[in-house]
Order: structure tokens, then sequence, then C-alpha cells
């Protein structure tokens, strides 16, 4: 039979994140949000509260906990402020994941400690401007020639990439071409190396305080050793790497909805119109009923798919499921989260403004919803 | 060294309490329970002593039915070492009971100092500390704002805030009783690894039949109801002299308190 509780671990953590995003995040996401600035100082308290590294073993200064667990704490960070999470969820999955399934012992030991710990952040290269939903088309070459891989191209909307505590990103290069395929490998290049440039990028809708760059790799050269797993396997890492970041992503959906759910709620509880809350009439409650009851549906979906993955088996259809369903939820409750809110939706002292806007990159990132749609009508056979 | 938080689990602050049709109690079914947020004070305070004093060992103390567990392990999860869960699955003891089965289960455990919140924010009642320092012939100091360590460790120096912005210091040698007020410290979260940590931390469980020594309680509960909901105000018009007279007159015939 299955089985609903969190164990209470999970439920301990779930209320301290919840805690500590209502205290430290809360009062500030809106100044942040607006100045479009990134916070160390969370960053910090995020790492010594141990959200890096979430799922990564203690040896190397993660936390060994299970993936349940890290989207419990996504979720609440989200339901907060989307670009927090964002923060945690895109350094967990394409920061630290690759490096810790991929590197070997001497990368291990290099660079996760730091990582885990929060004193520095590590971005993944993979999208550039002219390859997005098709990562085929990437252009971005690494060259092997006496010992050293030669690297040029570029890559854009890379999260975490440009901080102050970026020690550097992993990028997804073709590395050869064997019959017309292109060979694809991930190798790993430090924040200082010469030739290496990343640029925040300014002027976001969404995500605002989370940090976004454009890398530019000019004659860039790093030891032949720096290649994470095997020569041509970039494709693969980079394919399971987004299996479970999906996970994350649906995370952020279902926090976001959450969240937007909550103030919608509390507003139309609270807004009187001819003598009575707003959430009295039908027209608004029945929004609200569906609010909850996709937003339920939603978790059962994402925590399934947790699950699959914490018992080892194969998760990838729900993981898609989960992120394309999660983050349509999102849309459809802060959508009436606005409108609940009436003209107050549209003003930024409200945080129905912020859901609004932030929900949007879910539809987007880490596999757009057609994408989502694509893999899992694969899964069916189609 | 031994250091004592004694910890409760009240219903959290947002919680809309509902009363049962009988009035015999509240409904705990949609409840969430929390620490006590003074209790909070008294965790983080006992860890950061302990951290000053090299072999100190802490633990927390907690009487309540099976779901106080939860309390202890998110103390266990700030950094207290062990747990002391004395079960109370009948309704809740009042304070002098409550004191009583304390005293009991912490008079031979070799302790220097009892951190505790000044009162648990569900009955507030606000006594059980002094009661039970009474009980252990120990002082006790309440509404500390502010725990100096002596730096020979042999006791502390303790800020006691009172009315109008005046403070009292003591300073006292170990044994004694804290009771913790809002400012003393930043209570810790609970990090991560601290959660997992504590799930092998080790928790004694005992029984709180075994410490009531045939004593019965001096308060009993006859029935519970929510207080009379608050009527709306009264906004006072015009130039300040005819607020001025509106008011006296308000207090006169009113609510008759002038």
């Amino acid at each position: 039979m299955p089985h609903y509780d969190l164990n209470p671990e999970q439920d301990m953590l779930r209320k301290t994140i919840r805690d500590f995003a209502e205290k430290e995040v809360k009062p500030i996401r809106q100044k942040l949000d607006e100045k479009e600035e990134f916070s160390y100082e969370l960053v910090d308290k995020m790492g010594k509260l141990g959200l890096f590294g979430m799922t990564i073993s203690e040896e190397y200064g993660g936390q060994g906990m299970d993936y349940l667990s890290y989207c419990i704490a996504v979720e609440e960070l989200a339901r907060v402020d989307g670009c927090q999470a964002a923060t945690v969820a895109a350094e967990n999955s394409l920061g630290i994941g690759p490096l810790y399934h991929y590197g070997n012992e001497e990368q291990k030991r290099k660079y996760l400690p730091d990582l885990c710990s929060g004193k520095k952040l590590w971005g993944f290269g993979l999208t550039e401007p002219e390859a997005g939903s098709d990562a085929g088309n990437s252009k971005t070459k690494a060259e092997l020639k006496n010992g050293t891989w030669i690297i040029n191209g570029s890559k854009i909307f890379i999260t975490n990439a440009a901080t102050k505590i970026t020690a550097g990103i992993t990028v997804q290069a073709i590395t050869g071409v064997k019959d017309d395929k292109k060979e694809m490998s991930c190798i790993i290049v430090e924040s200082n190396t010469k030739g290496f440039t990343a640029r925040t990028m300014h002027n976001k809708m969404t995500w605002r305080s989370s940090n976004t760059a454009e890398l530019y790799f000019d004659d860039v050269r790093v030891p032949e050793k720096n290649l994470l797993g095997a020569r041509g396997t970039g494709f693969k890492q980079m394919l399971s790497t987004l299996d479970s970041g999906r996970l994350g992503i649906a995370a952020m959906g279902l926090g976001g909805a959450q969240g937007a759910f909550e103030a919608a709620l509390s507003y139309a509880q609270e807004r009187k119109v001819f003598g009575k809350p707003i959430s009295s009439f039908q027209v608004n409650a029945f929004k609200l009923a569906d609010c909850a009851m996709e937003i339920e549906a939603a978790r059962g979906l994402l925590y399934k798919a947790c699950w699959l993955k914490d018992e080892e088996r194969p998760f990838g259809k729900e993981a898609s499921m989960a992120k394309l369903y999660c983050s349509e939820v999102f849309h459809r409750v802060a959508n009436h989260c606005v409108q609940l809110h009436g003209g107050y939706g549209l003003m930024e002292e409200y945080p129905a403004a912020k859901f609004y806007r932030d929900q949007k990159l879910l539809e987007i990132g880490e596999g757009t919803s057609e994408i989502q749609r694509l893999v899992i009508s694969r899964y069916l056979g189609c | 060294m031994n250091i004592a938080v004694l910890i409760k689990q009240v219903p959290d602050t947002e919680t809309k309490i509902k009363i049962k049709p009988d009035q015999s109690g509240i409904e705990e079914g949609d409840i969430k329970f929390i620490v006590n947020p003074y209790d909070e004070f008294a965790i983080e305070e006992a860890i950061k002593t302990k951290e000053k004093i090299p072999g100190a060992t802490t633990f927390v103390v907690s009487i309540g039915p099976e779901r106080a567990g939860e309390a202890i392990r998110t103390a266990l999860a700030m950094g207290i070492d062990k747990g002391i869960h004395i079960v109370n699955n009948e309704p809740a003891l009042d304070s002098y009971l409550t004191a009583k089965v304390l005293h009991g289960v912490l008079k031979e455990r070799n302790i220097s100092v009892i951190f505790s919140g000044k009162q648990a924010i569900d009955f507030d009642h606000g006594q059980l500390t002094q009661m039970l320092a009474d009980m252990l012939d120990w002082p006790c100091v309440m509404i500390t704002e502010s725990f100096q360590l002596k730096e020979d460790k042999s006791g502390a120096k303790l800020v006691r805030r009172l009315g109008g912005g005046a403070k009292e210091i003591y300073e006292i040698a170990f044994p004694f009783l804290v009771g913790c007020e809002k400012g003393l410290n930043t209570p810790r979260y609970a990090s991560l690894p601290g959660i997992m940590k504590a799930k092998t931390k080790p928790v004694e469980k005992l029984l709180v039949s075994n410490y009531l020594e045939g004593q019965s309680a001096f308060v009993s509960y006859k029935n519970y109801e929510l207080p009379p909901e608050r009527m709306a105000g009264k906004k006072l018009e015009g130039e300040p002299q005819i607020q001025a007279q509106s008011l006296v007159k308000l207090l006169r015939e009113e609510s008759k308190v002038i």
C-alpha cells in the first residue's frame, strides 16, 4: 500500500526551510528583485544551512539526503522567492551534479567541498545563442593539442556562472566528429582561465535576483585532465543531468504555485466588494478551489517522480511530466492570483506580480513545455 | 558539565484555535505544533554555552504526548546532544505537577545550569521555572536578556529586564536556572546536516506516572471558551478640543472608567 507521510527528517526539513525563507528571504525578496541584485549574503546563509550539495555524499561535504528532501527544500524556497530557489536548484543539479556524478576522485576532492558549503558556485554551460532545444546544433568546440584543450565558442543563459564566487563552469563542447556525428564532451573551465569571460545578463523579466550569464571562450586553454567523465559522453551526461534537473524545476513550479495560491487566498478573504469578501463569490471561490486541487495533484506527481528516483527506478518520464505539469499549474495559479488582486495585482508592492513574472521561466528553462511533451510522447511510443 | 534545557511543544502562533464541542479542550487535528518560541532562545543559549566549555553535554527535556518527540528532535537538529522525553498521554499537567515531575527527573543528574523559556505561549503561566527552582532550592533569574559565562566558568553574569527600561544585573555561581527572554540571542536554524545527525542522537523515554508520587493537580480545567470577539472601535472626529470632550464623555458614560 502506498503511504503519503513524509519521514520525520523531511517534515523537519520543510519546517526549517519554510522558517528560513519567511524570516530571511521574504523581507528582502522585493528589494533584490527590483535592483536585480544577487545576494551573496543569502548564498552564505543557505550554504550554512546545507542547501548546496543536498544529495551529495558526506565525504565530499554534501548532506547525503534523498531527492524528495531536495525537492521539498526547493519547493519551500520557491514558495517565497523563485530567485533563491533558482540559485539553489541550478547549483545542486547543474553545478554540483555533473561534477559529482562524472568527476574523477581528484576533481571531486578539488571542487566539491567548497561548492557544497556554498563558499563557491559553479555553472553548467549547455545552451548557446543558436542552440537551445536543439542542443545538438551547438557550435562551441574544444580541440586537444599536446595535452591541452583549446576551447572556442559561447554559451548563454547560464545560471550562477558570473558571480564573484563562481569557481568555474562545466562546458559542453564538440571534441570531434565521427561518421558525421558530433562527438560531445564536458570540460571543466575555472573562472580565472585566460580567454574565458562570464558576463552577467541584465534586464530580465524573470528571476531578477538570480545570476544568469553569457560565456565567451576565446582560445581558452585548459589541461587535458579537465575532461569531465569519458570523452564523447557529453550528450549522455547532459541528458541524465537534465532528467534530475527537471525534478528541481518542477519543485520550483510547485512551490511558486503554493506561494501564489496562499497570497491569492489571503487577499481574497480580506478584500471586500459590495460588503463581502471577494472569496465568498463563487466566481472567485471556484478559481481558488481549482488552484488548490491542481497544486495537490502537482505535488502528488512530483513526489512520485522523486520516489522513483530515490528507489533507483526509471523516472525520466515522470520527471518530465512533473516539470511540465508543475510549471503549467504555477502558470494558471499565478494568473488567477493576479486576477484576484485586480489592479493591485499589477503593482510590485504585492507579491502577485513577481510570482506572475517568475513563473514564465519554468515553461522555458531546462527543456521548454513543448520539449517536455516531446519527451513524454516518445516514452509513449509516438 | 551538564546543561539542561526545558522545552514545550505548543500550537503555532498562526494557528486558529478551535474549541472541542464539549469544551473539554482544543481541537488538535489541524494544529501545527512548534517549539515554544521562548524555548528556542533557551536552546540557543545552551548550545552557545556548551561551545565555550570543553566536554560539556547538553540535553533537552520535554513533557508531552508522542508528538512532543518532534520538538525534541528539532532541538537535537539545532545541536543539543541528547533528549529526555517524559511521555504524558493524559491531559496537560498543571504547573506544579510539571515542576514536580521535572524535579524528579532532573535532581540526580548533576546539572550545572537549566535554561528554559520565560513562559510557554500556549497557557502563558510563566511560573514553571520558578517552581522548579524552589524544589531544587537553586537560584533562578527570569526574563533574562543577556547571559555571559564567567571566565573561570564557575557561573555567569546575567541581565534581567525590568519594566520602564530598568535592568538588574546578577552574578551567580552554578547551579541555577535561567528563564530566557527575546533578545537574548538569535536562535540558529536546524541545519540539514543537523537534521540528519539528530536521527542518531539518543532520546531517553520516561513515563510521567512514575514521577507523580501520588500528588494530584492543584488546578483543573472546567471548560474552554474563545475570548469574545472584539467590538469595532470608535473614531472621534472634529477639532482636538471637541475630540477630547467626546472622549471624556465616552469614558465617563459608556465605559465608566472615570
